[in-house]
């Protein structure tokens, strides 16, 4: 038939995602209702970031069976999530027929030096990263999409601002130097040459660029896409709030109209309590999931 | 020729954008139906049907595309677009506008690995060809021309003034499929 895996294929289904919300969920009633809300992509997992932290104990990929009953009851692509570094989790996670992997330090890591080489793989991957240098480490790995890591399980937005804001700063910095300036500049970010230069050149990373980490409120959805993301994660932000679907819809549509506070301001309405969340100033350094990623 | 509108809900409509000010267009982002008033034309891009069908219900957008296209104002509709806008769709049945006489099959060749690229042809001529998670046009009927096949089954279609693609035009460098559209508006 044609050829697979190619990253135009992997780089393309992130695009087919842009202005979406891709929600995390723990089973199928949940991606049901994810769906149903208006979310573009589920992301299939054990448990919730906030359980994770709460819960302690290694965290792992999600059971197979879980997986597949959420695949058999939505249509939209499912995700999961493998361990940084666990390659072999990611060979399960593609035999399941996931439609995107997301090599994530919401999990227990696997390996504390290297990530998964994902050009290996026929499904495309996701990887966090907390300022250019680590999105670009990532790209020559294989992602096909970058999101920024925030803090997950928080619920507190001051991560995501941080990263979001070091990513696109860092872009923007690379467009205004020199060409005898890219050496030195990909040494310091600890990022591949070539990729420094594309970026410098473009103006943008070469894969899209989503947000992730402690989103709970359509304001805070519209916040970081107006800061450069092009789509959100929403993890424990939508199921550990006191009304899931009505939340849920609400950060679908504030993703569309991020750009408009008149409808920012009619979906922030009578939502219920959003999730309670952690101030992440409070948190030990150990207890921090996005110190994890090399 | 009028600006190109480019619906924004969510999707690929940043590529589509790139691709048509390549070609010299002017294009806006439409995220609102009030929008579609000053547009000579709207692209529907690839995404999740599913999440914009519910996106287009409550924006209230079914009818202004409905008269959007009686008035004769082209649209160029690629995957998830088509979807939208078939007669019939199946795997599993889902609501569509049924304003382009074909059946389509969602995610027809599987998920996300089975998602593949080649050679096929558009106008007899050879053109790169991009399906993600592709849906399958498996009736063509009516007035419905095809204008373009891969491996012998319709991927480009015509009728009237819509101009519907299973595949991804805007993901590769050939501006082809684009350049038909922004003729179609002159």
């Amino acid at each position: 038939m044609g050829e697979r895996g190619t990253l135009r294929l992997k780089t393309g289904l992130a695009e087919m995602l842009k202005g979406g919300v891709i929600m995390d969920v723990t089973n199928a009633e949940q991606a049901q209702i994810a769906e149903e809300a208006g979310a573009v992509a589920v992301m299939a997992l054990e448990r919730v970031p906030s359980d994770i932290r709460r819960d302690g104990g290694v965290a792992r990929m999600a059971d197979p069976t879980k997986i597949r009953e959420i695949q058999e009851r939505v249509t939209i692509p499912v995700m999961a999530k493998a361990r940084i570094g666990h390659f072999v989790e990611a060979q399960i996670l593609q035999e399941l027929g996931v439609d995107f992997i997301d090599e994530s330090e919401v999990l227990t890591p696997a390996d504390e030096k290297h990530h998964i080489d994902k050009h290996a793989f026929t499904v495309p991957f996701v990887c966090g990263c907390r300022n250019l240098g680590e999105a670009l480490r990532r790209i020559a790995e294989g992602a096909a999409m970058i999101r920024t890591k925030g803090e997950a399980g928080s619920g507190d937005i001051i991560e995501a601002v941080r990263h979001i804001r070091a990513v696109v700063g860092g872009i923007r910095r690379l467009t205004q130097l020199g060409d005898e300036e890219l050496m030195s500049e990909a040494k310091e970010l600890g990022a591949p040459y070539e990729l420094v230069r594309m970026v410098a050149r473009d103006g943008k990373l070469p894969v899209p660029n989503f947000s992730a980490g402690g989103i709970a409120t359509p304001a805070d959805a519209g916040l970081v896409m107006q800061l450069g993301a092009e789509a959100v994660f929403v993890g424990s932000g939508i199921f550990k709030s006191e009304d899931p679907p009505s939340r849920a819809k609400a950060i679908v549509r504030a993703a569309t109209h991020y750009n408009d506070p008149k409808v920012l301001a009619e979906v922030s309405t009578g939502l219920g309590e959003a999730m309670r969340g952690l101030d992440v100033s409070k948190m030990d350094e150990s207890e921090l999931l996005q110190t994890r990623g090399w | 020729m009028g600006r190109v509108g480019l619906l924004a809900l969510q999707g690929a409509f940043a590529a589509h954008g790139e691709m048509l000010r390549s070609l010299g267009a002017d294009t806006v982002e439409i995220r609102s139906p009030d929008a579609l008033g000053d547009v000579g034309g709207l692209v529907i891009p690839g995404g999740e049907s599913t999440t914009l069908l519910k996106l287009m219900e409550a924006y209230g957008f079914e009818e202004p595309i409905r008269r959007f296209i009686a008035e004769g104002r082209p649209v160029l509709a690629t995957c998830m677009g088509v979807i939208l806008l078939a007669k019939e769709v199946m795997n599993p049945p889902q609501r569509s506008l049924g304003l382009l006489d074909v059946t389509v099959a969602r995610n027809a060749y599987g998920s996300q690995v089975e998602s593949f690229e080649g050679i096929g042809e558009v106008n007899g001529g050879p053109f790169p060809m991009v399906f993600i998670r592709a849906p399958r046009i498996t009736r063509a009927a009516g007035e419905v021309e095809v204008l373009g096949a891969f491996e012998g089954e319709p991927v480009l279609v015509a009728q009237g003034n819509i101009l519907g693609a299973t595949f991804h035009p805007e993901l590769t460098d050939n501006p082809a499929v684009h350049a038909i559209f922004l003729e179609m508006m002159k």
